[in-house]
C-alpha cells in the first residue's frame, strides 16, 4: 500500500438474508413463473446472487388480474388517508431497512455503497413520504375536485437506479388510488424483491403491488396487456419508441422516461473549482449510466485547457472498483453487454478523430469493469456526440459564444438534461430559457427531490416525475 | 392516576402539569396553579396557571428557535410532524384517559378525538413539501425576468385553542402553524389543560427543536391580551377566542399589523387555508436580460 492510498473498507454484506431463488410477487403470494428462471449476478464479480422466476404471457395476464381485483375490492374504494397511511408505513420501513438495501443494490447493480447509501436508497424513502402526503390531497393538484386514478398501471423499469425507479412509479400511483404490475430490469431485480417484503411488512393488502421478473419479453407482454389503464416506462428511446407505437390507438394513458445526451456547458466565468466536481458528478455519478448524465460537455474554448488540467487531474483521484467498499467513488459497469456498447462507442469515438484519456488504474480481474475516460477534440458530428453511451466517458466540445453553446446544447434529438456553470446569474438564467431539456441544473448537477418535476422534452420521453406534474399522469378529471 | 383498583395495592405516581417553554418544562413564575378536578369531583391535579411574564418567556423561545426550525428542509419538517402522529399513537390510551376525566367523554368517544387529532397530525405532516407548489407561483411577467412567488413562514404565531375537545382543537391550530416553519406560543383550552402539557411531551421527544412550540396553561382571558399586544408577535390566531373580547384583541394586534385569524365556533376546519393564513408570500426577480 503506497503513501496515501486507502485500505480496503468493505461494507459488510452480513447485513443481507436472501434467497437462493426468488418467485413472482402476484396478489400477495410468491409463485413459480412459467418460463425458465434466471440468474442475476453480480457485476463487480460475476458470481451469481439468486435466481428469479421468468414471467411469461399467463403469469403476466395473472399478475394484471390480481392487480385489477385489489383496485376494484380494496384500493380504488379505499379512503386517501387510509392510502398515505400504507405509503408513510413502507417509507418508514425503507428507512428502517435502508443500509440492507444499499447493499443489496450495490451487490446487483455494481454501484458503489456511497452512492446507494447517500443518493439511491435516502430518495427512495423520500419519494415513498413524499407521495403518501399526496394521496389524501389530490383534490390539490389542479385536476378539480375528487380525481379519479386510472386503474392498472403497468410500469417497467432499467437496471441503472432499480430501486428509486420503482420508487418513482409505485409511490404516486399507489398515492393516486392505482393499482400497479411492475417488472424490474433483467439484470437488477433483486431489491425490487425485498420491496415485496417491506410491502408484506407494511400489511399492504395483496395485488395492490406485483412484481414480474423477466426480460424485454416479459415487458413487451405487459405493456401490451389489454387490461392495462396506464404504462409508464423509463428505459431505451428505441423501447420506448416501440411501446409508443404498440399503444397508438388505444385507451391506455402513457409516460415515457428515455435516453439523454445531457450538455454540460461551462463558459469562462463558471466557478471552476465547483465546476469540476460538477463535471465529475455528471459523467461518474453511477458510471455514467444515467439518463440525465452530463455526457456532453461544453467548454468555451478560452479555458479549455484549464478546465482539462484540472479534470484529468481530479479524475487520477477517483477510486474505481469494489461498489461494496465505502471509498469507492467508481463502480462496476452493470453488465456485459453494457460493457460491450461502452467499448464499442469509445473505439468509434477515437476512429473518428477523438482522443481518450483515462488516469492510471488498476480494474479487477473479474467483473465489467470500465476506467473514467474523457474524449476531447470531439466534433459535434462525431458518432459520440450524438449517441447515449450510458457510461463513464465525457465527450467533450468548445464553443465561442452563448448562442453557439445553445446551439450545440439543443443538436440532440434528446432533450432531457443541462448543465449551466457560471458565475453570472442573468446569463445562466438566458441560458436555461433556451435550452430544450426537461432539467436545467445550473452550478450543480444531478440533483432529485420528489417535490421537482423530471422529465424530458423530444426523444428524452414525455410525462414527468415529482411533484404536481408527476401526481398529474395518475390521475384523470373526476366526473362532473 | 388517582385511583386504585382492588387487584393492586400499589400507590400512583401522579403527574406534575407544568408549563412548556423552549423545550423544557418550567411551573409558572407566578407559583400559581390551577386546580383540576374529574366529573365526580375527585382531585386530578394542580396545573401550572401562566402568568403575563410566562408569556413573555415563551415568546423569546419561539423567536429564537424560529428561524431553525423553517431553516430545516420541508421534508424534514415533515417527517417530524409524521414522528409526533406516531409517538402520539403510541401513548393513546394516556390521553384518553385524560380526556375521560377533564371532558368526561366515554371511552370510545374520547379514543375517537385521539385518532382524529393523529390523523390530523399526519394530514399535516404531507403539507410541508407540498405546499409551496400548490401555492406558490412562477409569474409570467412581461419583461426578461425570472419571477417566482413563495409562501414563507410569518414567525411567531401566537394562538388560542378551541375550548372545546382539547387534544384534537390543539393540534386543530397548532399543527398548520408549524408546517411551514412557524414557531408558535399557544394557549389551549382552559377546560382540557392535562392533553395539552401531555401534548407538549409527545413534542418534546419527537424531534421538535425546543421553543418550536410552547404551551402557557392558564386562563386565556388573563393571557391572550399580553400576546396581542407583544410586540414580537408576526400573526395571533383567534380561533377558540370566540368567548373572549377578540375585537380588543383584534385592535391590539393592529399595533404592530399582526396577521390575525378570527375565531371559529368548533374545531378549526381542515384547510391549506389555515396553513397559508400564516405565511407571506415572497416574490424573487431575477433578471434574464444579459446572456
Amino acid at each position: 500500500m503506497a503513501f496515501l492510498d486507502y485500505a480496503p473498507a468493505p461494507e459488510s454484506t452480513s447485513i443481507l438474508s436472501l434467497r437462493e431463488d426468488y418467485r413472482l410477487w402476484i396478489g400477495g403470494e410468491w409463485v413459480t413463473g412459467g418460463g425458465e428462471p434466471f440468474a442475476s449476478v453480480s457485476p463487480s464479480t460475476e458470481q451469481q446472487i439468486a435466481t428469479f422466476a421468468y414471467a411469461d404471457e399467463g403469469d403476466v395476464d395473472a399478475a394484471v388480474r390480481a392487480a385489477r381485483a385489489a383496485f376494484r375490492d380494496v384500493w380504488g374504494p379505499m379512503s386517501g388517508r387510509d392510502r398515505g397511511k400504507f405509503l408513510f408505513r413502507i417509507a418508514r420501513i425503507l428507512q428502517e431497512r435502508a443500509r440492507e438495501l444499499a447493499v443489496a443494490e450495490s451487490l446487483d447493480n455494481g454501484k458503489p455503497i456511497r452512492e446507494t447509501r447517500d443518493a439511491d436508497i435516502p430518495l427512495v424513502a423520500q419519494w415513498f413520504f413524499h407521495c403518501a402526503g399526496w394521496a389524501d390531497k389530490l383534490d390539490h393538484l389542479g385536476l378539480g375536485a375528487a380525481p379519479r386514478p386510472h386503474g392498472v398501471a403497468a410500469q417497467v423499469i432499467p437496471w441503472n437506479f432499480p430501486l428509486l425507479m420503482l420508487a418513482w412509479k409505485v409511490a404516486p400511483a399507489l398515492a393516486a388510488g392505482n393499482t400497479v404490475v411492475l417488472k424490474p430490469a433483467e439484470t437488477t431485480p433483486l431489491t425490487a424483491m425485498l420491496f415485496a417484503e417491506v410491502c408484506e411488512q407494511a400489511g399492504l393488502p395483496a395485488g395492490v403491488v406485483n412484481l414480474v421478473t423477466g426480460d424485454g419479453a416479459t415487458g413487451a407482454a405487459l405493456v401490451r396487456h389489454p387490461d392495462v389503464d396506464k404504462v409508464a416506462f423509463t428505459g431505451s428511446t428505441a423501447v420506448g419508441r416501440e411501446i409508443a407505437k404498440a399503444l397508438a390507438g388505444t385507451d391506455k394513458k402513457l409516460t415515457l422516461e428515455l435516453g439523454g445526451k445531457g450538455a454540460n456547458i461551462v463558459f469562462d466565468d463558471a466557478p471552476l473549482d465547483q465546476a469540476i466536481e460538477g463535471i465529475v458528478d455528471g459523467i461518474f455519478f453511477n458510471q455514467g449510466q444515467v439518463c440525465c448524465a452530463g455526457s456532453r460537455l461544453l467548454v468555451q474554448e478560452n479555458v479549455h485547457d484549464a478546465v482539462m488540467d484540472r479534470l484529468k487531474e481530479r479524475m487520477a483521484t477517483l477510486r474505481v472498483g469494489d461498489p461494496l467498499d465505502k471509498n469507492t467513488d467508481v463502480g462496476a459497469i452493470n453488465s456485459s453487454e453494457q460493457l460491450e456498447r461502452i467499448t464499442r462507442l469509445v473505439d468509434r469515438g477515437v476512429a473518428e478523430g477523438g482522443e481518450a484519456w483515462s488516469p492510471a488504474c488498476e480494474l479487477p480481474q473479474e467483473g465489467y469493469w470500465f476506467a473514467p475516460t474523457v474524449i476531447t477534440g470531439v466534433e459535434a458530428s462525431s458518432t459520440i456526440a450524438r449517441e447515449e453511451i450510458f457510461g463513464p466517458v465525457l465527450s467533450v466540445l468548445t464553443f465561442r459564444t452563448p448562442d453557439e453553446a445553445i446551439a450545440k446544447a439543443n443538436n440532440t434529438p434528446y432533450g432531457l438534461s443541462a448543465g449551466i456553470w457560471s458565475d453570472k446569474g442573468s446569463r445562466v438564467l438566458a441560458i436555461a430559457d433556451k435550452l430544450r431539456a426537461g432539467v436545467v441544473w445550473t452550478n450543480t448537477f444531478n440533483k432529485f427531490d420528489p417535490a421537482s418535476p423530471f422529465g424530458g422534452y423530444k426523444e428524452s420521453g414525455y410525462g414527468r416525475e415529482g411533484g404536481v406534474q408527476g401526481m398529474q399522469a395518475y390521475l384523470k378529471a373526476g366526473e362532473r | 392516576m388517582t385511583t386504585t383498583t382492588k387487584t393492586t395495592t400499589r400507590l400512583d405516581v401522579p403527574k406534575t402539569y407544568k408549563l412548556f417553554i423552549g423545550g423544557a418544562f418550567p411551573r409558572s413564575e407566578s407559583g400559581r396553579v390551577t386546580e383540576v378536578r374529574d366529573g365526580e369531583g375527585r382531585f386530578v391535579a394542580n396545573v401550572a396557571k401562566a402568568s403575563r411574564k410566562d408569556a413573555r418567556e415563551a415568546v423569546r423561545a419561539a423567536r429564537k428557535a424560529q428561524p431553525g426550525w423553517a431553516g430545516a428542509t420541508a421534508y424534514n419538517r415533515g417527517q417530524v410532524l409524521y414522528r409526533v402522529a406516531e409517538v402520539l399513537e403510541g401513548r393513546k390510551a394516556q390521553f384518553v384517559d385524560e380526556l375521560q376525566r377533564t371532558e368526561g367523554l366515554s371511552a370510545a368517544r374520547a379514543r375517537a378525538q385521539v385518532e382524529e387529532a393523529i390523523d390530523l397530525w399526519v394530514w399535516h405532516a404531507g403539507w410541508t413539501d407540498k405546499i409551496a407548489q400548490v401555492a406558490g407561483s412562477a409569474n409570467p411577467v412581461a419583461g426578461p425576468y425570472f419571477n417566482i412567488s413563495v409562501p414563507e413562514p410569518t414567525g411567531v404565531v401566537a394562538i388560542v385553542a378551541p375550548q372545546s375537545q382539547g387534544l384534537l382543537g390543539l393540534t386543530s391550530v397548532v399543527a398548520p402553524a408549524l408546517v411551514m416553519g412557524n414557531a408558535v406560543v399557544v394557549i389551549p383550552a382552559a377546560s382540557s389543560p392535562l392533553v395539552a402539557i401531555s401534548l407538549a411531551e409527545v413534542l418534546a421527544t419527537s424531534d421538535l427543536p425546543g421553543g418550536v412550540v410552547n404551551v402557557l396553561t392558564g386562563d386565556p382571558a388573563e393571557l391572550a391580551p399580553w400576546l396581542a399586544s407583544h410586540a414580537d408577535v408576526n400573526a395571533l390566531d383567534l380561533t377558540g377566542a370566540g368567548d373572549l373580547d377578540w375585537v380588543a384583541l383584534e385592535v391590539a394586534a393592529a399595533d404592530t399589523l399582526k396577521r390575525v385569524i378570527r375565531p371559529e365556533p368548533g374545531i378549526a376546519p381542515e384547510t391549506p387555508q389555515r396553513i397559508l393564513a400564516l405565511t407571506e408570500t415572497k416574490t424573487v426577480w431575477h433578471t434574464k436580460s444579459r446572456m
